[in-house]
């Protein structure tokens, strides 16, 4: 069982240690500065925060003393010349049948470190990052340099390589909603998976577009949306523009793979060739943000279900975790520990954790929820937290 | 020489700037802040982004004057000139 939580919260890093079988938080880490990811890398311990300041430009700061000191790392920067083509959210005027306006480039800045990944065993100072704009950054020095994965950033999918030269395809990624914060509309990498069999086999899951998958450590990218259904779009199996709202795989058996999706649970049993939509709306399975996957068995997954895209909270009032061990064919809903009148809280996309048959979730409430068998009871850690970003035990 | 007054937040990020006169030679704002980069390094960082933009929130005056290129940040800074660096703070 892990001993140590972390969360990224609106207000700082909050540290929980479990001592004596009690867990138990530290005073608050980068207090009064929003962290919208926080996580430990299994490597070596350091704890990584990404710090979403409002006026100085995101920031990366570490621990490598287990949370008692905190440093500035090295700042992620698109390099010279990385261009990405506008999205604009749709007015309400907006002519689906006008000429197809030329396209119009922008220099790409980060607005957000998103995720924070890191690489195998073996591969000493190997780190992911996704940002938005959607960036894919690998590191390999452990944060001390950070390259933008071109292939992915020039995909034909979003017009090509604009490093080059203008356009050769169609942008087909949209803005995500996160992004609106910032006064833009650009799209977001919020998920990466690493096959733990394969150091070279990755997939990135982005908002809005979908997710992609790469066999030959990231040189080379293709969509795997394939079953993937987006109920707001005009088609809704089109190839892009889907909204994956958080994808991960079981690490025992990676071919297994969940994605919590704006348009319902998705879950793949074949490396996410193909994806099967099971969500389960009569124990309120559709709707949400995070999810989570057994290690051992790729099967058995957990969703914080949500009302609806329109209505993003708890459903009629209460709280419940819903959990699968046949790869979705049927939910089962636990509320025992969770309130189940006047609550009104929303999980976000990485604010679900699993260790062993320990789960864990926070709230945009600040409430924070605890449960050591595998989901059938929880307790509450607290319910006066900042609003709750990221929870990822150490 | 020209004096850089910056907001008390950023001491928070730059502790071995406070209770310091920041004296930097005149030229452009993005020079300035080059200059203040050579201080502290990084600095600049929390300033502008990677295309040398002001960042969004972030206000730059020369004396009493706003700063009007906030994309290469070419206006010139006065032998003598203070420049003040402030941010809009909202949301709670």
């Amino acid at each position: 069982m892990s001993n140590m939580l972390l969360l990224g919260t609106r207000k700082g890093t909050v540290i929980f240690d479990r001592i004596n079988a009690r867990w138990q938080p530290r005073p608050i880490s980068h207090a009064g500065i929003p962290v919208c990811y926080a996580a430990c890398d299994p490597r070596d311990g350091t704890l990584w925060a990404s710090l979403d300041h409002g006026h100085w430009g995101p920031k990366l700061s570490r621990s490598r003393d287990a949370g008692q000191s905190w440093e500035e790392a090295p700042s992620i920067k698109f390099p010279e010349g990385s261009r990405y083509i506008a999205k604009y959210i749709p007015t309400e005027d907006f002519d689906a049948d006008a000429p197809v306006a030329a396209a119009e480039y922008q220099d790409a800045s980060i607005y957000k470190i998103w995720n924070i990944t890191f690489g195998h065993a073996e591969q000493a100072g190997r780190m992911y990052a996704g940002t938005i704009p959607g960036g894919l950054f690998v590191s390999d020095d452990g944060g001390e340099s950070w390259q933008l994965n071109r292939p992915l950033w020039n995909h034909e999918s979003r017009g090509g390589d604009l490093f080059s030269g203008d356009a050769s395809s169609e942008n087909h990624w949209q803005g995500t909603p996160a992004s609106i914060d910032y006064g833009i509309f650009e799209p977001g990498i919020h998920s990466i998976i690493l096959d733990p069999l394969d150091a070279r086999h990755l997939y990135v899951a982005v908002s809005m577009a979908g997710v992609l998958e790469s066999t030959d450590g990231g040189e080379t990218w293709f969509g795997r949306n394939n079953g993937v259904l987006n109920d707001f779009l005009p088609d809704p199996q089109a190839e892009w523009g889907h909204d994956p709202h958080y994808v991960t795989a079981c690490a025992k058996q990676p071919e297994h793979l969940w994605q919590q999706n704006h348009c319902g649970v998705f879950y793949s049993s074949n490396g996410a060739q193909s994806w099967e939509k099971v969500s389960a709306p009569e124990v309120g399975v559709h709707f949400g943000f995070p999810i989570a996957v057994d290690a051992c068995d790729g099967r058995t997954a957990w969703v914080v279900p949500a009302q609806a895209d329109m209505q993003r909270m708890a459903i009629d009032g209460g709280l419940c975790v819903a959990r699968t061990t046949d790869g979705g064919k049927t939910w089962q809903a636990f509320r025992n520990g969770l309130p189940q009148e006047n609550a009104y809280d929303i999980v976000l996309r990485h604010s679900l954790d699993i260790a062993g048959d320990c789960l864990c979730f926070g709230s945009t409430t600040g409430n924070l929820y605890l449960s050591e068998d595998r989901g059938e009871h929880w307790h509450c850690l607290g319910t006066h937290f900042p609003p709750i970003y990221s929870v990822r035990f150490a | 020489m020209v004096t850089v007054e910056i907001t008390s937040h950023l001491y928070r990020f730059f502790p071995d700037l406070r209770n310091r006169t920041i004296s930097v030679p005149p030229g452009s704002v993005a020079e300035v802040l080059a200059s203040i980069d050579k201080i502290t390094p990084g600095f600049s960082d929390y300033i502008v982004d990677e295309h040398g933009a002001l960042r969004k929130h972030v206000k730059l005056s020369i004396n009493d004057t706003i700063v009007i290129d906030k994309k290469t940040l070419s206006d010139r800074v006065p032998q003598g000139a203070t420049v003040f660096i402030f941010q809009a703070l909202s949301g709670g």
